[in-house]
């Protein structure tokens, strides 16, 4: 018999029994759909976190405050020390440095307000965050210097205040109480998975130390920013940072009192999250196309026990161990294949509108349906049909024609 | 010496029911030559169901010889007796044992499929036994479709259709009324006497018997008479 021939009979003797043989492919279905929707979100979760780490700039070095625990008293980072790491000649790896202030604070226009980021910034910070304005200007240094109350915003705050995102150059906002006149409009860089980059007010640095984010001592700073000049030198420049901050924080050996952290770290560590996220959704999902699979033996056991005289009949007219054995392991794996097909698409549509329902609430999640998964869940949810048929089909194989014949 | 289709020679066969043995047949011995219509009567218990199922190489002696139109088949394992079934035995049940979701063709189909003839082949020798038969006009008749009669005369046709040493009828009549039981006896004496096919036929039905040319009468699992009516 070829394999075309018992797909045709395996398909007549399951459309015979259609709502049974529905509810067992329903099983196969959701199980297949499960993994599909749930790995490509995952997935998809992980290319927009991955996307927005390397949204923040390029080559970028995280210089925190702290180190380890045992450190007592850790130096604050001050402006001084970013001037240092900006020393070409002590730092010949970095190509910019931007000392930032961070505060959350009060916006206010006319009636509306808003609570948003306020980050208080050199000119560089545009370089190094890769910043443009959509309109206007950034800050510059004869900002710094008259420490001018000027404030460039992102677009999510200029919808928030103004119910417009552009024109709004010129206008005068409120923070904590404070006018400052909006300079500029930061380009759109869309969500991301942590935080918006677009909730955000800039202003200058000078302005933000002597007003608004007051710290002690006074030229003390939350971060710093380090851009390495290309991202093979990244770590060379991270060494180069911590030695002038170790020499300048006169720190022990081993026991340096800040931090510095790479966008690759980050990246480390989301994907290893996201991949733990991936392999977990997808496990849970696997349980269910494993449930599936124990349906389908189910159903093959109940089909064998009630096509017993067919099984016998079929014996006696000389059939062997093997052509049994082959007819219901393709009426198992036929039901599988057809679930696994289902699946697929029904996985897909699932994924599309995670996709979409993730896009409407401003947390932007492609779900990525590769090939490989296709195909992987595709020999998956065969291999469960082959293997749960196994059982069902070698029992209708093994059984003895008179017997069988015999069964009422 | 004559042309034997079946040699049975001191054939026993136990079965196992938990602790007890149980002794269907206890050394019988028969045969059947080439062209023979041969009934096998007996009590039930008598052990000519199991008889029968050894002559269909449904099941195996537990010792003694089978020879099946010259070939041992007693000791055969069970894909090699599934394909001796397939080439030399015809069988015809009671019940007639049709598929239910297969058309009259589809059934007389299934014994080349399992002898692996190719489907044009296939599809032209169903056809052609199932003229014989007299079904021409019901080819793609679902069996819940045919009457009684016509079902056993599809079954005729699938016994036929790999051209068997030997068909193998057990009570071939019993689920019949009286008119179509005559028919399908009448289209079974016929292809004895047309085609020379030997027919053995299981029966307790008196009227059956006296139509075939010898009875062998079972009793206790063993021959107890033989000779005609």
């Amino acid at each position: 018999m070829n394999l075309w021939a018992s797909v045709v009979e395996a398909l007549e003797s399951l459309s015979h029994n259609k709502l049974r043989s529905g509810l067992t492919i329903l099983g196969i279905v959701i199980g297949v759909a499960a993994v599909i929707a749930m790995v490509s979100v995952g997935r998809g979760a992980q290319s927009t976190i991955t996307d927005s780490i390397q949204g923040i700039g390029t080559n970028l070095l995280f210089v925190f405050r702290g180190g380890s625990e045992d450190v007592r008293n850790p130096k604050p980072l001050t402006l001084e020390d970013a001037a240092a790491i900006a020393d070409p000649f002590q730092a010949p790896s970095v190509s910019g440095v931007a000392p930032v202030l961070q505060g959350s604070a009060r916006v206010v226009y006319g009636s509306e307000a808003t609570n948003t980021q306020i980050t208080g910034v050199t000119p560089d910070y545009a370089v190094v965050r890769n910043y443009n304005v959509s309109e206007g200007e950034f800050i510059n240094e004869s900002h710094m210097l008259g420490q001018a109350s000027v404030a460039v915003i992102g677009t999510e705050v200029a919808n928030n205040l103004f119910g417009r995102k552009e024109g709004v150059t010129g206008e005068t906002i409120r923070i904590e109480g404070q006018p400052f006149r909006v300079i500029g409009l930061l380009e759109s860089k869309g969500g991301s998975a942590f935080s918006n980059q677009d909730d955000i007010v800039i202003i200058p640095l000078a302005t933000a130390q002597e007003r608004l984010l007051r710290r002690n001592p006074s030229n003390r700073v939350d971060l710093i920013l380090v851009q390495a000049i290309t991202a093979g030198e990244v770590n060379q420049a991270s060494g180069e940072v911590a030695d002038i901050l170790r020499s300048r924080h006169r720190t022990e050996v081993g026991l340096d009192d800040f931090t510095i952290l790479s966008q690759q770290d980050f990246l480390a560590t989301a994907s290893t999250i996201t991949n733990v996220l991936t392999i977990f959704l997808g496990g849970v999902a696997a349980i269910s196309l494993l449930v599936g699979g124990i349906g389908i033996m189910n159903i093959m056991l109940v089909s064998v026990t009630e096509r017993t005289r067919e099984i016998g009949l079929r014996k006696a007219l000389g059939a062997h161990k093997s052509d049994i054995l082959i007819q219901f392991l393709t009426e198992s794996s036929v039901l599988s294949m057809i679930g696994g097909i289902i699946g697929i698409i029904l996985g897909w549509l699932i994924a599309f509108a995670v996709g979409k329902v993730a896009a409407a609430n401003n947390a932007a999640i492609n779900p990525s349906i590769s090939v490989d998964i296709v195909l992987l869940a595709t020999v998956f949810s065969t291999a469960v049909g082959l293997f749960f048929g196994l059982y069902p089909a070698n029992r209708a194989a093994n059984l003895q024609p008179v017997e069988a014949l015999r069964y009422e | 010496m004559t042309d034997l289709v079946i040699e049975a020679r001191n054939l026993s066969k136990v079965y196992k029911m938990g602790s007890q043995e149980v002794h269907a047949l206890r050394g019988l011995s028969t045969t059947v030559a080439r062209g023979e219509v041969v009934a096998i009567m007996g009590p039930s218990g008598s052990g000519k169901s199991t008889l029968m199922n050894i002559i269909g190489c449904l099941d195996r002696p537990t010792s003694g010889d089978y020879i099946l139109d010259g070939e041992s088949v007693g000791q055969l394992g069970d894909d090699q007796l599934a394909t001796i079934r397939n080439r030399k035995v015809g069988f015809i049940f009671q019940s007639f044992n049709l598929l239910s979701r297969t058309t009259a063709l589809g059934n007389v189909e299934l014994p080349m499929r399992y002898a692996g003839v190719n489907s044009r082949t296939r599809r032209e020798r169903a056809v052609a036994a199932l003229e014989a038969v007299g079904l021409k006009d019901r080819l793609h008749h679902r069996p819940n479709e045919l009457s009684g009669g016509q079902q056993q005369r599809v079954a005729i046709a699938r016994a036929l259709v790999n051209d068997p040493a030997m068909l193998l009828a057990d009570e071939p009549t019993g689920n019949l009324d009286s008119k179509s039981g005559k028919e399908v006896l009448e289209m079974l004496l016929n292809l004895n006497r047309d085609r020379g096919t030997t027919l053995v036929i299981v029966t307790h039905d008196p009227k059956v018997a006296e139509r075939t040319q010898r009875v062998i009468r079972i009793q206790d699992g063993v021959v107890a008479e033989e000779g005609e009516l």
